[in-house]
């Protein structure tokens, strides 16, 4: 691969680009900045203005995600023995006792098996039909393309009755399987189309080399295509990813208790106890972690993988 | 090692025929070639015979047995891809031992026969580095590796010098035509270039548009052409062809042209209608006293000889002469024309017309 530009940009250029990119970081960080100091200040802190920069942190933010709580009369307090621990501690300073865990674990432990169910789910079966429209005369191959894409030509959440109304009658309103079935078949589409993009540029000489090699075809797809195709895999799971682990609107809508994911959760955090916007900021700030070690991890794939196609080997 | 034969293959893409009805056999340790511009058929001839297409009718016997229908990891024969299409994310020595892992071969077995290759072809300094970097030459080398490490029944090539500097093509062939005596392996070649066709083949065959030309010794299908695609497609410049309308009749050993008698050898058969003279530009003499007359319409000097485009009153002619012959633009000179190595050809259906030198080669009636 050989990278070359026409003109070496200036020692001023250079400058004037470096200021524009740190200039636009900042703007897009500042809200994630503000979510995760939220998530470190005390109830007072986070609704003061002028808005404090510099305040003494504090982790009540994160306990009350964890748990719920009680409120208790200063003599009952009085009659508690002394909190074991430091969590507890901080409970009692506002008065109140841990009754028990929240439900922000589970939440999150649905989001982790949605999320990645239905990513792998997409892209195990986006990546076998992606090889089959790619390298197979496909009896109405265009027309089969054209209406995968089209599952994608309205917003899914204007067939949210329908659905709705089907998940209610196959029952699998509020299941996991439901979720991730619906998260892949919004998927889908992006992952076909994506990755026949990164197998049709693969050439077919690999698979042949394979097959005279006296491999089978499946054995030359998962030896031979599948490590050429890995950058685009992982930059199709993230993108997959995203929008299974930050979907909103369908979760509302279709769970409730046992398979409801973290964001419909996150909101109904404010409700307990007063306008609590450091445990919804601690709920967030946790919420942005497994996406974003997820991308890191594949960050290298994902630069590749952006760029696949433009450059020519 | 094997003997390949192609009977009736067929091809259709569609409404598209690539092959139509090809018939042909490589002898046992031939080096043979499928020579034809793009699109003539050839490559799908030859990935047919390596199983990575199936006919649409018609049979291939591989070592007396009929491999048509079986995919290509049944058929225990090696390709050599125009582009190489080594494994990129395998290095050198893992590429070359591919085929044999897949045979189920031990470590060591494979060792053993990986580093007996490399000695062959003198990549024992590379086999650890990626392939990604390698040269040109290099990369040809790894994948004749590959081709060569699994002892196959043939090898299939597709163009394989097409990727290499021109330079470098000439050590190539000669490289190639040697590993293939050292091995006396079936070798089956494809290739738009000519001159690499007769250079290296054992027999070519020539194709276009899907139909065999002519098959046979290179020496037969320079000198005695099947066609007249044939004739123009091989030689460089390539064969003359002087336009006339007559009749001639068997046994007749001089055509008349512009009122001249121009000798051909002992034609076999009678013709009439429009024909050409096919003469090849080495085979075409000056002589100031010959009654057929032509004007020197431009002189290419090229060393030894020199190329001369002529004016005469059946076509333009190329002519090779000696350079020491003196030649200028413009002078009006006579030609003479070695009489025994010329073909007649029916310019209507391009056929050439059976005669004394080529009635042992053609084989339509």
């Amino acid at each position: 691969m050989s990278s070359f530009s026409i003109t070496e940009p200036s020692s001023r250029q250079k400058w004037a680009a470096g200021t524009l990119v740190i200039l636009y970081a900042v703007i897009t960080l500042l809200p994630l900045f503000w979510i995760l100091a939220t998530g470190f200040k005390t109830p007072a802190d986070a609704i003061s203005y002028p808005p404090k920069i510099l305040f003494e942190p504090s982790l009540e933010g994160y306990v009350n995600l964890f748990t719920t709580r009680t409120r208790v009369t200063p003599e009952q307090l009085e009659a508690l023995p002394p909190p074991e621990t430091w969590y507890e501690a901080i409970v009692r300073n506002r008065d109140m006792v841990i009754a028990g865990p929240s439900r922000y674990g589970e939440r999150f432990l649905n989001s982790l098996i949605i999320g990645f169910g239905s990513t792998f789910l997409s892209i195990f079966l986006g990546t076998l039909a992606a090889y089959a429209f790619s390298r197979f005369r496909v009896p109405l191959k265009d027309d089969l393309l054209f209406f995968i894409l089209s599952t994608r030509m309205m917003p899914p959440i204007a067939v949210a009755i329908p659905i709705f109304l089907m998940f209610r009658t196959l029952g699998l309103s509020d299941t996991h399987l439901g979720m991730i079935l619906l998260y892949t078949a919004v998927n889908i589409s992006l992952a076909v189309w994506l990755l026949k993009g990164f197998i049709d540029e693969i050439p077919r000489e690999y698979e042949e080399a394979a097959l005279i090699d006296g491999y089978t075809r499946f054995q030359a797809f998962y030896k031979v295509v599948l490590p050429q195709a890995a950058t685009g895999i992982a930059s199709t799971a993230i993108f997959c990813l995203i929008f299974a682990w930050n979907e909103y609107a369908f979760a509302v809508l279709l769970t409730s208790g046992t398979a409801q994911t973290a964001p419909p959760f996150i909101p109904t955090i404010i409700g307990v106890g007063g306008q609590d916007w450091p445990a919804v900021a601690a709920g967030a700030t946790l919420f942005l972690v497994p996406v974003m070690v997820f991308t890191i991890l594949l960050r290298k794939h994902l630069l590749r993988g952006i760029t696949f196609g433009a450059v020519r080997k | 090692m094997a003997e390949i034969v192609i009977k009736n293959l067929r091809k259709e893409f569609g409404d598209f025929v690539a092959v139509q009805s090809s018939s042909f056999t490589i002898e046992d340790g031939e080096f043979f070639m499928l020579l034809g511009p793009s699109g003539c058929g050839k490559t799908t001839t030859l990935r047919m015979i390596a199983g990575l297409e199936l006919p649409s009718s018609g049979d291939i016997y591989i070592d007396g047995e009929e491999v048509g229908q079986k995919p290509a990891s049944q058929r225990d024969i090696a390709f050599v891809f125009q582009m190489f299409a080594l494994y990129p994310h395998m290095n050198v020595r893992k590429n070359i031992s591919y085929p044999l892992v897949s045979q189920g071969m031990s470590r060591a077995a494979v060792r053993e026969k990986v580093a007996e290759v490399s000695r062959i072809l003198g990549i024992e300094d590379i086999l650890d580095r990626p392939v990604g970097g390698l040269s040109g030459g290099d990369r040809q080398r790894v994948a004749l590796g590959r081709a060569i490490v699994r002892n196959p029944k043939a090898f299939m090539m597709d163009e394989p010098l097409g990727a290499l500097d021109a330079e470098f093509r000439e050590h190539m062939a000669e490289e190639l035509r040697a590993l293939h005596d050292r091995m006396n392996a079936t070798t089956v070649y494809v290739t738009h270039d000519q001159l690499e066709a007769m250079q290296m083949g054992d027999k070519i065959v020539v194709m276009n548009h899907g139909v065999i030309e002519q098959f046979g010794t290179p020496q037969d299908i320079y000198d005695k052409p099947a066609t007249m695609f044939v004739a123009d497609f091989i030689g460089s410049p390539p064969m003359n062809f002087l336009k006339f309308s007559g009749t001639v009749d068997a046994g007749a050993s001089a055509v008349r042209l512009e009122h001249v008698d121009l000798p051909v050898p002992e034609v076999r058969e009678a013709f009439d209608g429009d024909m050409a003279y096919g003469v090849r530009p080495e085979h075409i003499h000056l002589s100031d006293a010959a009654p057929y007359r032509a004007t020197i319409d431009a002189v290419e000097y090229l060393g030894t000889t020199q190329i001369l485009t002529l004016d005469t009153p059946n076509g333009k002619l190329r002519a090779r002469i000696s350079s020491e012959q003196p030649a200028r633009a413009g002078e009006s000179v006579g030609l003479t024309f070695n009489g025994n190595t010329v073909t007649l050809f029916d310019r209507q259906s391009g056929r050439a017309l059976r005669s004394e030198l080529n009635a042992g080669v053609l084989s339509h009636g």
